[in-house]
């Protein structure tokens, strides 16, 4: 019992730094690929000073991200004056928790065997295994879909409580944008759960774990390369980022829902944001590129397709695994800002359109197809 | 029979084919231009060059300056090093900004210039860079040369420029007003500045160090 609670906060805590330290970093990464995109430099002037020496450290401007959130905590936090005070305060909280949520239960590491990393604890552990995965719950991707359709909530109350017209317009947009596209989130998933037959998610990696055709990493994306498209997309439109930022189109909108926001308030709703690129990046990386799992790769080291085997011990299995995930999401996180720097905004009608008519029957149809052919492969269901 | 009145059209008809309105092929293509571009870069800052457009300002300057950019501010000299200046102050009465702020000193062994400054001072946090003061000299004392000047400061009071600053420049070289002759004495008083001067003088002493 202590054993497992132990083994659990340390998990909890990984993945809460690990999301913080993302959604910090991403600030950074942004700034520096979009620099380095357009042919500029980017942000670099912000520095820590060593005490009591002249050394400045500058470390490529990755002090920002600091600076930022120094900026937004000591900085006025102006309230309008006729909203709603419980919704108003009570908005940003309820865009950013949900996010976080998200995260308990995307497996991020393969078992881990505590009593064979740490031989001095082999007794009291006494041989238990752990999924690293905060919850292990048999409706995984239920929860996820579940607690990333709550951020609507947050931001239309942010939008309604904010007591202003663009506010109100913006909060009005995110509502209708959002579920639209977890209408089309949750249905280019459907083929997935199809294939694998569960959506227990740490399952759906483990069954990612092998080869097809020989020498093809069996990851979702080589079943199901339209649905990752159409997932990728609906999930960038789901965070509300450009190309499809219509809740907070500055040109239009000042800053959409959180208009009337300031200092640490509006600070968490663009904190959120960048963690959920972390988190669509997680639960890309799990869906549809194998989760934590290189290619070859099992829980005793790797199998070469020549017969060859290098055994690993469980310690560098089990940092294997880890690296291998973050790698993973930092590259999907990398490709998100690849796109937000690219394209140009939709308009409002196109974004709905686009939804209704152009994602959603390719949702439908992929999941069609997906049906038959898992149908013929498989056998009807019993 | 009179032709009706033909609503001009002013929008254009579309003109993308489909397999640009298939819109996919297109992002992937316009993805590529960027991610194509970033890999560039990025290849050109692992190798150790530089890969963006970008000078890093205050440590960096720009050598393509035109020749006629009005930069940082100098004060031409005599030869014996002294500033041509005689302290008038017409161009701080022409300033526009009121940043130039000149004190003036008598010296009583130079006759030909007895005024003089001893401090000459502009103030870079408010210089509006416009020339007037160029314009305005009658002694053809302060110029402005390409260069920028250092103006990045903590504060607004490190930007100002002293005389010292100002002097660093060798304006022998270049300016058209022939000087006296190296042997002739500046000091020696009216008759010996107001003689004849050797026109040929002047171009004879360019090429010699001071």
């Amino acid at each position: 019992m202590t054993q497992d609670l132990s083994v659990y906060l340390v998990f909890i805590a990984y993945a809460v730094g690990m999301l913080m330290t993302f959604g910090t970093v991403l600030t950074w990464v942004e700034r520096k690929q979009a620099a380095v995109m357009s042919d500029r430099i980017g942000a670099n002037r912000a520095y820590v000073r060593i005490p009591f020496t002249q050394v400045k450290l500058v470390w490529w401007g990755l002090f920002h991200g600091l600076a930022d959130g120094l900026k937004m905590l000591v900085k006025e936090d102006f309230k309008p004056r006729s909203y709603d005070w419980y919704a108003y305060a009570v908005a940003p909280w309820v865009v950013f928790t949900p996010v976080l949520l998200v995260f308990g239960v995307v497996p991020f590491g393969g078992m881990l065997d505590p009593g064979r990393l740490f031989p001095a604890l082999a007794d009291w552990f006494g041989g238990r295994t752990y999924p690293m995965q905060i919850a292990r719950l048999d409706a995984g991707l239920l929860m996820v879909f579940a607690f990333s359709g709550l951020t609507i909530i947050g931001t239309m109350l942010a939008g309604w409580a904010s007591a202003n017209k663009f506010s109100l317009l913006g909060g009005l947009r995110a509502g209708s944008q959002m579920i639209s596209y977890e209408l089309v989130m949750g249905l280019t998933v459907l083929g997935l759960i199809l294939i694998f037959g569960t959506v227990d998610l740490d399952s759906m990696v483990r069954q990612q774990s092998g080869v097809v055709l020989g020498a093809v990493p069996a990851w979702g994306v080589v079943y199901q390369p339209f649905a990752a498209v159409l997932f990728m997309t609906a999930a960038i439109a789901e965070n509300k980022r450009i190309p499809f930022d219509l809740p907070e189109a500055e040109s239009e909108l000042i800053a959409g829902y959180y208009t009337e926001y300031s200092a640490m308030k509006m600070g968490l709703f663009m904190f959120a944001e960048f963690i959920e690129i972390a988190i669509i990046g997680a639960l890309f990386t799990t869906l549809f590129l194998g989760g934590y799992n290189l290619p070859y790769m099992n829980d005793a080291g790797f199998a070469l397709p020549g017969g060859y085997t290098i055994a690993m011990s469980h310690g560098a299995v089990v940092v294997t695994q880890l690296v291998t995930f973050l790698v993973k999401v930092l590259v999907v996180c990398s490709f998100q800002i690849l796109v937000r720097w690219s394209l140009p905004r939709f308009r409002y009608d196109q974004v709905l359109r686009f939804a209704w008519k152009f994602m959603l029957p390719l949702a439908l149809v992929n999941l069609a197809v997906t049906a038959v052919l898992v149908w013929s492969h498989q056998g009807a269901p019993q | 029979m009179k032709t009706p009145y033909k609503r001009k059209q002013y929008w254009n008809a579309p003109t993308l084919s489909v397999w640009e309105r298939a819109y996919l092929p297109e992002i992937l293509r316009g993805l590529g231009i960027t991610g194509g571009v970033f890999l560039r870069n990025m290849k050109r800052w692992i190798t150790g060059r530089k890969g963006a457009l970008t000078t890093y300002y205050p440590e960096e300057t720009r050598f393509d300056y035109a020749p006629g950019n009005r930069g940082k501010h100098v004060l031409t000299q005599r030869p014996d090093g002294r500033p041509q200046c005689v302290a008038c102050n017409m161009c701080a009465t022409v300033c526009p900004a009121k940043v130039i702020e000149i004190e003036a000193g008598f010296d009583p062994t130079d006759a030909a210039h007895p005024k003089y400054p001893v401090r000459f001072e502009i103030d870079y946090s408010r210089c509006i860079f416009c020339g007037l003061c160029v314009e305005a000299c009658p002694e053809d004392a302060i110029r402005m040369a390409k260069e920028t000047p250092g103006l990045p400061a903590e504060d607004r009071h490190q930007m100002w420029l002293t005389m010292d600053e100002m002097l660093t420049w060798q304006p022998q070289r270049d300016v058209a007003k022939p000087y006296p002759a190296a042997g002739a004495d500046p000091v020696a008083g009216p008759h010996a500045v107001a003689g004849p001067r050797p026109a040929a003088g002047g171009a004879a002493r360019t090429g010699a160090p001071r």
